[in-house]
């Protein structure tokens, strides 16, 4: 018990002042890293303000003073029992090269069910569409899409000027924010136990596979590959990725056979939610540039087999990235190995 | 004080020190949003403008600008402000809200990332309705955004400091000559019967004669029941002086 409340202020004063002040850099510098002295310094403060928190508590009175210890305690308690990292310094080509390929390959359940998912809608677009031709204006809500193929073919190959080269820029501008939102919007979803991912996924695959299977039976699949491939190499996976993110978010909301809580298994998934849905919208950024400054363009003025070969090596890289980048070499682990069999 | 209305979250520390957070309901983050969303608004405007200058050198550029520069607004206000201010837009700032761990840790960037980006959903179908009946029926008061970033948000009140000079002014208060009575009092006194009495002082002007005479006899009753001062201590003074004095030992921490 406390008898001489001023007298235990004024001696305690100084060590809050100091735990404040240390919160407050390290609060302003996040980055930085405390040597062992300043760790158990800052160790010390907090269980001291702690302990004096406790013996507060009998004076209830004493609502501003507790109050005050109260916010001291519970800033340090955040940064004491911490233990996630991410104080490190970012580096974006660390980022790029090896946690998002790396964050990428860990849930590879959740891809596979994700292209599963939109291939099924792309199939059952195409039938659909071949069944029952008079549908394309429920399966293709575009109003560039609704005429016939042939006609689409032969007029924007005989247009030298495609009425874009005014606005090429602001153009892929809104096909990657669009693309980007949808995405969002994908990974979102996946809250509502992965029934709204679900549903984005198999609808874009129903325009998809309807939008194909209109061009392949107008004869016009060298068209339809030249166009779609450039762009569409990149950004079809790029949905798929913000959809695989939607799934594991659904995943942890669901649960199957885990035996740990609810907040854990969110804890556990967000860094590479965040993760997949950055390397979506850098994937979006390059496709929407392709898709504004190349794959508008139409033979004469570009030959298909170039574009169809520009979009298979952009599909081929972009799957050999996300496979093998950021993995162990062997040899280092060999060596590794062998460092540990020397000991 | 208002603890048993507005709902907490009492975080208890492996030191065995417990610390209550005050949980934000949906009303308030609701207008802390509309703040914000009229700050998106400003900043959409000031961009206007330098579209407009742009847009006499290239109006094509012009417009790739807008686009970008207005979906970098809408989803990197919340995430850039959180992330600098320590889960704090300015909207949150201003209701004195804050955007914290589920427990009491430090907020990740992912944390920001996932409870910003999952506005899309909460929005829906129109003005917050899900992520506000998520508010209302989650026990942490969590949107759908805050149930998977395990975040809550909380409200931190400027704790005003009470006028305790008043009460006293230059008065002699014949209870400080016992210490430990007065340490005795503070420790038996709760922080709700600690208020009544600091209230009762500071608006005893406001009250009829005859409640007055009344209210302070009961108070005074009470408190002499709690601990027991000597004879000498409380002899001559009248029940509102009692309680005055009550109030300031419990109130001042100085002579």
């Amino acid at each position: 018990m406390i008898i001489d409340l001023k007298k235990f202020i004024s001696e305690e004063r100084p060590f809050w002042t100091e735990l404040e002040q240390r919160l407050d850099r390290m609060e302003k510098d996040p980055v930085r890293r405390m040597t062992l002295s300043e760790l158990k310094r800052f160790h010390y403060l907090y269980q001291r303000a702690s302990a004096d928190l406790a013996r507060i508590e009998t004076f209830s009175a004493e609502v501003n003073l507790r109050v005050y210890l109260e916010s001291l305690v519970a800033r340090a308690y955040g940064e004491i029992h911490e233990n996630r990292s991410g104080s490190s310094r970012f580096s974006p080509k660390n980022w790029f090269f090896r946690t998002f390929p790396q964050a990428f390959r860990r849930h590879m359940t959740a891809f596979w069910t994700a292209l599963i998912i939109f291939s099924v809608g792309g199939l059952f677009g195409g039938a659909a569409l071949s069944l029952d031709p008079d549908a394309k204006a429920v399966l293709m809500p575009f109003s560039h899409l609704k005429g016939d193929p042939s006609e689409r073919v032969e007029k924007e190959e005989k247009a030298i000027h495609l009425g874009l080269e005014e606005r090429k820029a602001s153009f892929s501008s809104y096909l990657m924010t669009h693309n980007t939102k949808v995405s969002i919007f994908a990974l979102a979803l996946g809250i509502s136990w992965g029934f709204g991912t679900v549903v984005v996924l198999f609808s874009n695959g129903v325009m998809l596979g309807a939008v194909a299977v209109d061009y392949m039976l107008a004869g016009e699949t060298r068209f339809l590959l030249g166009w779609l491939l450039p762009h569409g190499a990149v950004e079809i996976p790029a949905i798929l990725l913000a959809s695989q993110a939607g799934l594991v978010l659904a995943g942890a909301m669901i649960g199957w056979g885990k035996r740990i809580s609810f907040r854990t298994r969110f804890r556990k998934i967000s860094g590479d939610l965040v993760t997949l849905i950055f390397g979506t919208a850098v994937l979006l950024i390059w496709a929407g540039f392709i898709e504004a400054f190349l794959s508008q363009y139409h033979e004469p003025v570009i030959p298909y087999a170039l574009k169809i070969g520009f979009g298979t090596l952009e599909l081929i890289l972009l799957f050999t990235f996300l496979g093998m980048s950021g993995r162990k070499k062997k040899t280092d682990a060999v060596d590794s190995k062998d460092a540990d069999h020397g000991h | 004080m208002d603890t048993e209305k507005t709902p907490t979250l009492t975080i208890r520390t492996p030191e065995g020190v417990a610390f209550s957070l005050h949980l934000a309901g949906p009303v308030t983050r609701f207008l802390a949003w509309g703040v914000d969303l009229a700050c998106i608004g400003a900043f959409s405007k000031l961009m206007g403008i330098a579209v407009q200058i742009m847009g006499a050198l290239n109006r094509d550029l012009a417009g790739a600008f807008q686009i970008l520069a207005y979906f970098l607004i809408s989803i990197g206000y919340g995430i850039v402000l959180e992330w600098g201010w320590r889960g704090q837009t300015l909207g949150k700032r201003l209701l004195r809200l804050r955007v914290m761990d589920e427990n009491g840790l430090r907020l990740q960037f992912s944390q920001v990332v996932i409870r910003n980006l999952l506005r899309f959903v909460d929005s829906l179908p129109a003005f917050y309705l899900v992520g506000g009946l998520g508010c209302l029926i989650s026990k942490k008061a969590q949107r759908l955004g805050d149930l998977a970033a395990n975040t809550i948000v909380v409200r931190q009140p400027k704790i005003k400091e009470p006028d305790v000079d008043q009460i006293m002014g230059t008065m002699y208060n014949s209870l400080r000559e016992h210490p430990h009575l007065a340490a005795r009092l503070r420790r038996r006194t709760s922080v709700q019967e600690a208020e009544i009495a600091l209230r009762a002082v500071l608006r005893r002007d406001e009250l009829d004669p005859a409640a007055r005479v009344d209210l302070f006899k009961n108070l005074a009753a009470h408190y002499q029941a709690k601990v027991p001062f000597p004879e000498a201590a409380v002899e001559g003074i009248s029940d509102e002086q009692y309680v005055r004095n009550v109030a300031d030992v419990l109130y001042r921490v100085s002579n």
